[in-house]
């Protein structure tokens, strides 16, 4: 009790009033069909499911549920399409995505309102980061279409044929930007399926799509849960998966394409290492903490799950981490004031619960923001695991949730051997003031992107991607063309 | 006696910026808006610093202080009028029974560039003059030098001549170069005894920055963690919109909170911005969008 | 006077040392006219799960050793086989090879290596860059190596198909273990022993000699393999190699060329093969 008074010390007292934003602006459907062939096109079964508003568990659309005859028609689309899109020159090609890019930044606002209202995250995050990146993402491979030969220099890559992308919901429109920029740039085409509970942005997207005059098949987008992803990924006239999501699911589309002339690119969990040094720029860090593991409510799957501060300064760290925890404001995600928004989903939240139920029974000590929740949706206040060892569960295992596990380390072999203690490597972060210090410790950690003295920035340039069971290839950069070319 | 300047907290300039964006991206509306602006308002020192400066015009300024808009009901009035010290004698007798603070610039403001003598006949005359509160300036060229026990001593010195009036004591960041001199100047500020610490006194450029607030705010966070004290916190120059105004405001509140809030300790050195936050109010109660004409500009 | 020849015993090559299979078994190797040549050790998985660890325990050091030391280090593997290509040409002879092929694979070899010796302080320069991020940050994307890469060897061409394979996965950084030609052993474990005395520590690289059907899975299966080259067509080893692989998300490489010894097989690309890109954020301003 002592603890949370001392937390109080600089509690705010100006509470903001609510700053919504206007959601007058957006057009929704009640139903969402499936967009094939250049056509919004019923499911042949006919049947549909809900899409939810986290935050209040209320329904915001019907979206259609593909089958597996629905994806062979999308399939096939594709596959007529790519004879006409691989053969047009890459100009012509990179224009129709310069295009797409232009009009994503045309109905940001609307993209940036029904991103946070049907996944969940706050609007500042949506408004500043999400949707400017998909549009940057497809306006960074737009110009790539007609200068791949300086991409692989020897070498003449040709496009791979029908690409089958199945995305998460962590980032609807963002991860859709990823997955669809590069592959269009290169010549594919595409049958992509965004996740059950986040369909929204990218049925959006295929409506921009549409008016782009992008040619018909070229892009097709189909909604639907688990099995819709299997269709894809299990069809025999597909050339190639890229896939973002667990690494359970990953490892089931490795085994499941095993032996087919399918290519693969793998996106997957991470439990990234946040080591703090002491002579780090203390309260930038602490920031970096923030930022690194509630970014969007800890469902990030580069996220700083595990935060490592050297234990000289480990109590200091601490104090301020859980100061500048009580200024976090949790609640409506539409809300321009909020830093957490809502759990994508009640499965989800469940997840989160049961991992922190199981940080308690291993023993370790909890701590959580003094925030108020709202009583309906999904909600996880921003938690923090203290005196935690690399054997604890929460230390091991992706909780994809605002939850973070602390230890503390006393050299810096100790750190890159704990930090590196992973099957995981996808994201790390290093906080000192000491040059060589810092490039020690990027070159040591296993990890596909290192933030130094930064946390989870993201940029179309920047090549993403994990090493070990983080998956493999890599997106955005020069080196996000690779996955999406093949080569005589 | 001098503090350890050696194992200060360092800065990232990044980070800060990171951090401030999520202050300047804090939506405040409706009745937050209006109680930001009130709190603004009755945080400022009202400011002239002029060589051109004359009993008419501290009088003008002195009346505006006091009066800022009567047609608007239930708005304080300012909390000091900052003027140099020859005319303090004015603005004791202009805001006499009215409550406002009279502070005076002093110790060879702005530069600093005399001798401690000099600066304590200069602080000792605005004392004896009726000023309440002093902002001093520190001397930037010893603190570049590393004279840092010069800089400290004078400081002491001059608080032991203001007696009861406060203190507040000027960094001149513009002049520190970096955030992590800004800290170091801030902390030998606050243990040679500042009441306040203050970032500029407007004459050089840039003036208050969101940036270096936030690491003095940072110094005076640190400080009362360790020793319970409270130190107040004053930007200046610089901050000429409503707009502004709430974005320092909403960095104060976040981070030192409630105990902060309020003018014993924080203050906006400026002269401008009153008339920008009145405007806000006065739409806030029509509706309409007001133009500066209607505002008296003293 | 005749004088009876000194017969050379082939063993394996595992973390500097040539020790025979701890499960003690053999296979015979005959000439075209069913004459004894030699016995080579059938490894087993115990052989091949050492090997792992002692591949696994070299890498970081392997890696951290300067570029120019390693493209030396391979300069220095060509200048002895170089020294010793008689040999090897009488051993693919003896294999089955004509002479003007075992005489050409040798010299290509050597070549090769030399080849891929000049990339080892190149490569990064070809496939690093620096992104232009919109943020204040310098950010910068370079190779790494995956780390402990398995490779099945080409049945073919059992000395060029072997080096053609492993110089760009060990220039890069990585330690190999190798399950050598099943059928034209002998030149796998000859090149050893000059690996062996060309100053590559031990460790880097591991050669077994032993059947597919047994060691195959085992490669594939293993959770500390980062990833698993396999030269050759057999498509029923590519599916379980493949599915196997899935356990940990390894990497796969699949090479069904036949033929190691035209140019195609020299390029950069064959050590981006077994890298993975690191990118590195920093914030630059002050």
């Amino acid at each position: 009790m002592q603890k949370k008074a001392e937390n109080k010390m600089f509690k705010a007292s100006w509470a903001y009033d609510e700053a919504p934003e206007s959601t007058n602006h957006i057009q929704l459907k009640k139903q969402y069909d499936l967009y094939i062939d250049g056509k919004f096109t019923k499911p042949v079964k006919g049947q549909y499911f809900d899409t939810i508003d986290p935050s209040t568990n209320e329904k915001i659309a019907s979206v259609a549920e593909a089958t597996s005859e629905d994806i062979d028609k999308a399939v096939e689309a594709a596959k007529k399409a790519f004879v006409g899109w691989s053969k047009l020159s890459g100009k012509e090609r990179g224009k129709y995505i310069f295009r797409i890019a232009r009009l994503i930044q045309e109905r940001a606002r609307e993209f940036a309102v029904i991103e946070s209202l049907d996944g969940g995250k706050p609007i500042r995050e949506s408004r500043d980061i999400d949707i400017p990146l998909a549009a940057n993402h497809f306006f960074y491979y737009a110009g790539w279409a007609d200068k791949l030969a300086y991409a692989f220099p020897n070498r003449s890559p040709k496009p791979i044929g029908v690409v089958g992308q199945i995305i998460p919901w962590n980032f609807p429109l963002l991860m859709a930007a990823w997955k669809l920029a590069p592959a269009l740039a290169t010549g594919n085409t595409i049958v992509l399926k965004p996740a059950e509970t986040t369909p929204l942005t990218a049925l959006k997207l295929a409506e921009i799509i549409h008016e782009s005059g992008l040619p018909k098949g070229v892009v097709n987008i189909v909604t639907g849960a688990g099995e819709t992803g299997a269709a894809i990924v299990n069809h025999p006239n597909v050339d190639k998966i890229a896939f973002t999501g667990s690494t359970n699911v990953g490892k089931y589309i490795q085994k499941a394409i095993a032996g087919t002339h399918k290519k693969l690119t793998l996106e997957l969990g991470g439990k990234g290492a946040n080591i703090i040094f002491e002579d780090a720029a203390i309260d930038q860090a602490v920031e970096g903490i923030i930022n690194a593991i509630f970014f969007n409510q800890g469902h990030v799957c580069c996220a700083g799950s595990r935060l490592f501060v050297q234990e000289s300064v480990a109590k200091l760290v601490i104090d301020k981490l859980k100061i500048r925890m009580e200024t976090l404001i949790v609640g409506n995600p539409l809300d321009k004031n909020t830093d957490i928004g809502a759990i994508n989903s009640k499965k989800q939240l469940q997840t989160i619960e049961n991992y922190i139920k199981i940080g308690l029974n291993e023993g370790s000590e909890i701590y959580q923001a003094d925030c108020k929740l709202p009583a309906k949706g999904n909600w996880c206040a921003p938690t923090l695991f203290l005196n935690v060892s690399q054997s604890h569960r929460i230390v091991q295992e992706e909780i994809f949730g605002p939850v973070l596990a602390i230890q503390t380390f006393r050299t810096i072999d100790e750190v890159i051997e704990k930090a590196n203690n992973t099957p995981y490597g996808l994201s790390a972060g290093v906080w000192t003031q000491n040059g060589a210090k810092i490039f020690h410790l990027t070159q040591k950690l296993k990890a596909g992107v290192v933030w130094a003295n930064t946390f989870n920035k993201f940029d179309p340039t920047s090549p993403f991607g994990g090493t070990n069971e983080s998956g493999f290839g890599r997106e955005g950069g020069l080196h996000g063309l690779k996955p999406y070319v093949k080569f005589d | 006696m001098i503090p350890n300047l050696d194992n200060l907290p360092v800065y990232d300039t990044a980070g800060v910026n990171e951090r401030i964006a999520r202050f300047c991206s804090r939506s405040i509306k409706s009745n937050s808006k209006l109680e930001g602006l009130r709190l603004a308002l009755s945080m400022v020192d009202l400011t002239t610093l002029e060589g051109k400066d004359t009993t008419g015009k501290v009088k003008q300024i002195c009346y505006k202080a006091m009066h800022p808009h009567d047609s608007l009901k239930n708005i304080p009035t300012v909390a000091a009028v900052c003027v140099y010290p020859a005319q303090v004698a004015n603005a004791v007798n202009a805001l006499k029974g009215s409550g406002i603070q009279v502070a005076s610039v002093a110790t060879a403001f702005p530069s600093g560039q005399s001798s401690l003598e000099v600066k304590l006949l200069d602080t000792k005359f605005a004392v004896d003059q009726g000023a309440n509160e002093i902002d001093m300036v520190i001397s930037r060229g010893q603190f570049l030098a590393g004279n840092y026990q010069y800089v400290f001593d004078e400081i002491v010195a001059v608080k032991k001549v203001c007696g009861q009036a406060h203190l507040k004591v000027i960094l001149e960041t513009g002049e520190l170069d970096t955030l992590d001199n800004v800290r170091k100047a801030s902390e030998l500020a606050i243990y040679a005894g500042a009441d306040f610490i203050k970032t500029s006194t407007g004459k050089i450029q840039p003036a208050a920055t969101m940036q270096v607030t936030y690491v003095m705010l940072d110094a005076i966070k640190d400080y009362y963690i360790k020793t319970g004290k409270m130190i107040g916190m004053k930007p200046a120059g610089g901050i000429s919109t409503s707009k502004i105004a709430l974005q320092y405001l909403v960095m104060l509140n976040e981070v030192l909170g409630e105990k902060w809030m309020n003018k014993n300790y924080f203050r906006f050195g400026a002269s401008s911005l009153v008339n920008d936050i009145l405007m806000q109010l006065v739409k806030a109660e029509t509706g309409n969008y007001q133009s500066s004409n209607y505002f008296s500009k003293d | 006077m005749s004088r009876l020849a000194i017969q050379k015993t082939y063993k394996l090559y595992i973390g500097g040392k040539f020790p025979r299979s701890e499960s003690g078994r053999f296979y015979a190797i005959n000439d075209s006219k069913g004459n004894l040549i030699a016995n080579m050790c059938l490894a087993s998985r115990k052989d091949f799960r050492n090997a792992v660890v002692i591949a696994r325990n070299a890498q970081s050091s392997w890696a951290n050793s300067s570029a120019l030391n390693k493209g030396q280090i391979l300069y220095r593997i060509a200048e002895m086989l170089e020294g010793r290509k008689e040999q090897f040409i009488a051993e693919l002879i003896a294999q089955g090879e004509t002479a003007e092929n075992a005489k050409n694979e040798v010299l290509l070899a050597i070549d090769r290596l030399v080849y891929f010796a000049g990339w080892s302080d190149k490569y990064q320069q070809f496939f690093s860059c620096i992104n232009p991020v919109s943020s204040a940050h310098f950010n910068f994307s370079v190779l790494e190596p995956v780390g402990v890469v398995a490779v099945i060897a080409p049945e073919k061409q059992s000395l060029l198909g072997l080096i053609s394979v492993i110089a760009p996965a060990i220039v890069g950084g990585n330690t190999v273990i190798v399950l050598a030609s099943e059928s034209k052993p002998l030149s796998a474990i000859s090149f050893a022993e000059v690996l062996n005395s060309s100053d590559v520590p031990g460790g880097v690289v591991n050669i077994l000699t032993g059947k597919k059907e047994e060691l195959v899975n085992q490669f594939a299966s293993h959770m500390d393999l980062n990833s698993i080259i396999y030269c050759g067509t057999d498509e029923q080893l590519i599916l379980s190699i493949s599915e196997l692989a899935s356990n940990n998300v390894k990497r796969t490489t699949f090479y069904k060329k036949n033929d190691w010894s035209s140019d195609s097989c020299e390029s950069p690309y064959f050590i981006e093969k077994t890298q993975e890109v690191k990118t590195t954020w920093h914030p630059t301003e002050i």
